[in-house]
């Protein structure tokens, strides 16, 4: 059986799901390349874009945080600005669109944030579709703001509290609700992770952000970046940025991880950043970098965010650090939690914590280039869902 | 003839799932004996996984338990070898997901698996697509290929036509667990299946009753019975001897 597009990115990626669920993701990948050339198609999804989410999403030059760092020149591209409040609308609202047109009627979404949660209940609503959103109960007690949104947007969350209760298991209980529902339920899986075709969809609807910030970039600033930074979970809001740069290729792009409480203590979710407990296997449906025990055991990740808090990168992630055509690398905790604060002070932006680990690579950057160097950062989100976590964090400090 | 061939001279057979592990690895060691003693034609012995995406939650918890109690690779690969000394010669055939084995070695795996005398492997997250660099390892080995009730006419009959040992047929979309009836087009689907291959066509998911398996008996080579192997088992006092109770209570339903 051959897929219609590359199911794989080099050694990464594939379809490894049970029997059930392979012809629904063939079904989704004809779906997807016959949207993709109707032109019927892409008009509904840019105007929706357009109308309902705001884009294009601003390109804001961050000049006291430049000044600041005395380094590069700082622009942030404000994918926080798009309705929901983060990127995961652009690629709920694309999917959705796909479902409409597969002729089914119900989504389930996995969430770990909420904000993919959020977005998938809101498009879900807009297009007349009955949703279900898997959290686990640990995420929900995190991200609490975001389950009465998916809520009030008429989603069912069902909290999960199977193996460590966060997004891995959500994802779990997603596919699995899919496997036993597949007649009438497209899963809506919102990072560019999982069997193919997902990877590719996520990354074809997200890649709405490079596309703009390039124009943005050389139209406001009149050249392209020299590095351009996001953090990564499953990494749609970084696949969909680099996109846009990915064929210019004196332009840096950085992934950033989540660092946790530190490589070194073991509890993190960077699986590019540590040797030892990341190897290639196979977790959802794909062939990636995995953290895992010896015994091809998932492992436990940790991170004060709960959208990068997973034990495995999208494929095409993998595949990019294997050409070093992206460099990876991470930002603890800590220093989330401080970048988190600095760009709240000097450009008056509340980030969310994951956006907030590659601004913490910024400040570790900015200050060792020259200042006629240009660094952009995809602000993937907006950090009001994470006030309960900064203030438990940051307590008497704040 | 080789040992799943033997196993399928008398038709249908029975073929009970447990996990290595649950509730602990001496015990299931002794509940494995003990279902090849009392009327088990072939048995899939589990291999637990973190993160089983296609269980329900009886075997799910079932798999926890066994990975809590430190279950890994090379001791059900011990154990399976116990199995074969005691004298227990049915077919072992191996049921896990793909990552554990990717992790011990996909090459060592099958090498260590022959070794311990294990006959098949049934892996649920490796479907045709994905098949092919496992299967270039497993000699006469089989790697049981899974259909499932959505699988359109095409892609059925590629998959049956290289099918061998048995095929795996999933008698209803969903995750492992009994249910309360038999799927209404079962019949039809098994002979679907038939017409592509000459293989013997086993049904699992859903069936948790020796009438159910007496039922599905009567239009499949084989019945698959997992969840309500796990569940009556794993919960009971003494698993050692409902496990006997069990396999022949399934055994002489379907031998009626």
């Amino acid at each position: 059986m051959s897929t219609l597009l590359p199911p794989k990115f080099g050694p990464y990626g594939g379809q490894f799901v049970p029997e059930t669920l392979m012809p629904a993701l063939i079904e989704l990948e004809k779906a997807f390349v016959d949207a993709q050339k109707d032109k019927g198609f892409r008009k509904e999804f840019e105007g929706l874009l357009a109308s309902f989410v705001g884009r294009p999403t601003p390109l804001t030059y961050a000049k006291r945080l430049s000044e600041q760092l005395g380094g590069a020149q700082i622009y942030l591209k404000r994918e926080d600005l798009a309705h929901t409040g983060a990127h995961k609308i652009n690629n709920a609202l694309g999917q959705a669109l796909l479902v409409k047109r597969m002729g089914k009627k119900r989504v389930v979404a996995e969430t770990g944030a909420g904000q993919h949660g959020v977005a998938s209940a809101t498009a879900a609503a807009l297009l007349g579709l009955e949703c279900v959103v898997y959290m686990g109960s640990v995420d929900i007690t995190r991200q609490e703001p975001n389950v009465f949104r998916m809520k009030l947007l008429g989603a069912e969350v069902r909290p999960v509290e199977s193996g460590t209760k966060t997004l891995k298991d959500a994802i779990n209980e997603a596919i699995r609700d899919w496997v036993t529902n597949v007649g009438d339920t497209h899963y809506l899986l919102g990072s560019a992770l999982g069997p193919h075709p997902y990877p590719t969809i996520v990354r074809e609807f997200q890649s709405v952000i490079g596309i703009e910030a390039r124009e943005q970039m050389l139209r406001d600033v009149g050249r392209l970046p020299d590095t351009v930074i996001a953090c990564v979970g499953g990494g749609s809001n970084a696949i969909g940025v680099f996109s846009g740069f990915v064929d210019d290729e004196h332009v840096e792009l950085v992934g950033v991880e989540a660092g946790g409480a530190g490589i070194e203590t073991g509890r993190h979710a960077a699986r590019f950043g540590d040797a030892a407990g990341a190897r290639v296997g196979v977790i959802h449906g794909t062939r990636t970098y995995v953290l895992q025990d010896e015994d091809g055991q998932i492992a436990e990740t940790h991170s004060v965010s709960a959208g990068l808090d997973y034990a495995a990168v999208g494929p095409e992630h993998a595949m990019m650090r294997d050409s070093e055509r992206a460099f990876y690398t991470s930002a603890t905790d800590t220093e989330a939690l401080s970048a988190f604060q600095m760009l709240c002070h000097t450009e008056g932006i509340i980030p969310a914590l994951e956006s907030s680990h590659a601004v913490a690579e910024v400040i570790k950057r900015a200050p060792k280039m020259r200042k006629d160097q240009v660094i952009l950062v995809n602000l993937s989100g907006r950090g009001d869902k994470d006030l309960n976590t900064v203030i438990t964090e940051l307590g008497q400090n704040l | 003839m080789n040992r799943i061939e033997i196993a399928f001279q008398n038709k249908p057979i029975f073929m009970p799932y447990f996990p290595l592990g649950y509730p602990d690895l001496e015990t299931s060691i002794d509940v494995i004996e003990v279902l090849a003693n009392n009327g088990a034609d072939l048995i899939e012995v589990g291999l637990s996984f973190s993160d089983p995406l296609a269980d329900g939650p009886v075997i799910q918890k079932a798999t926890q338990v066994a990975l809590e109690h430190g279950i890994t690779i090379r001791k059900s690969l011990t154990a399976i070898a116990e199995l074969r000394k005691r004298g227990v010669t049915i077919p072992l055939i191996l049921m896990g997901y793909f990552n554990p084995m990717l992790a011990y070695g996909l090459e060592k795996f099958v090498k260590d698996a022959r070794e311990a005398g294990v006959d098949g492997f049934i892996i649920p997250d490796l479907p045709l697509e994905e098949a092919a660099e496992f299967q270039a390892l497993v000699g006469d080995m089989p790697l049981i290929q899974m259909l499932a009730p959505t699988s359109p006419n095409e892609r059925m009959e590629t998959i049956a036509r290289n099918a061998r040992g048995f095929i795996y047929l999933v008698s209803v979309t969903g995750v492992t667990g009994a249910r309360t009836s038999i799927s209404e087009g079962l019949a039809d689907l098994i002979a679907r299946v038939r017409e592509h291959t000459s293989v013997p066509v086993c049904v699992g998911f859903g069936i948790g009753t020796p009438e159910q398996a007496k039922e599905v008996g009567e239009m499949a080579d084989g019945v698959i019975v997992g969840t309500a192997c796990v569940r009556t088992i794993g919960g009971s006092e003494n698993p050692v001897e409902t496990a006997k109770e069990f396999a022949k209570s399934f055994k002489d339903e379907m031998a009626n």
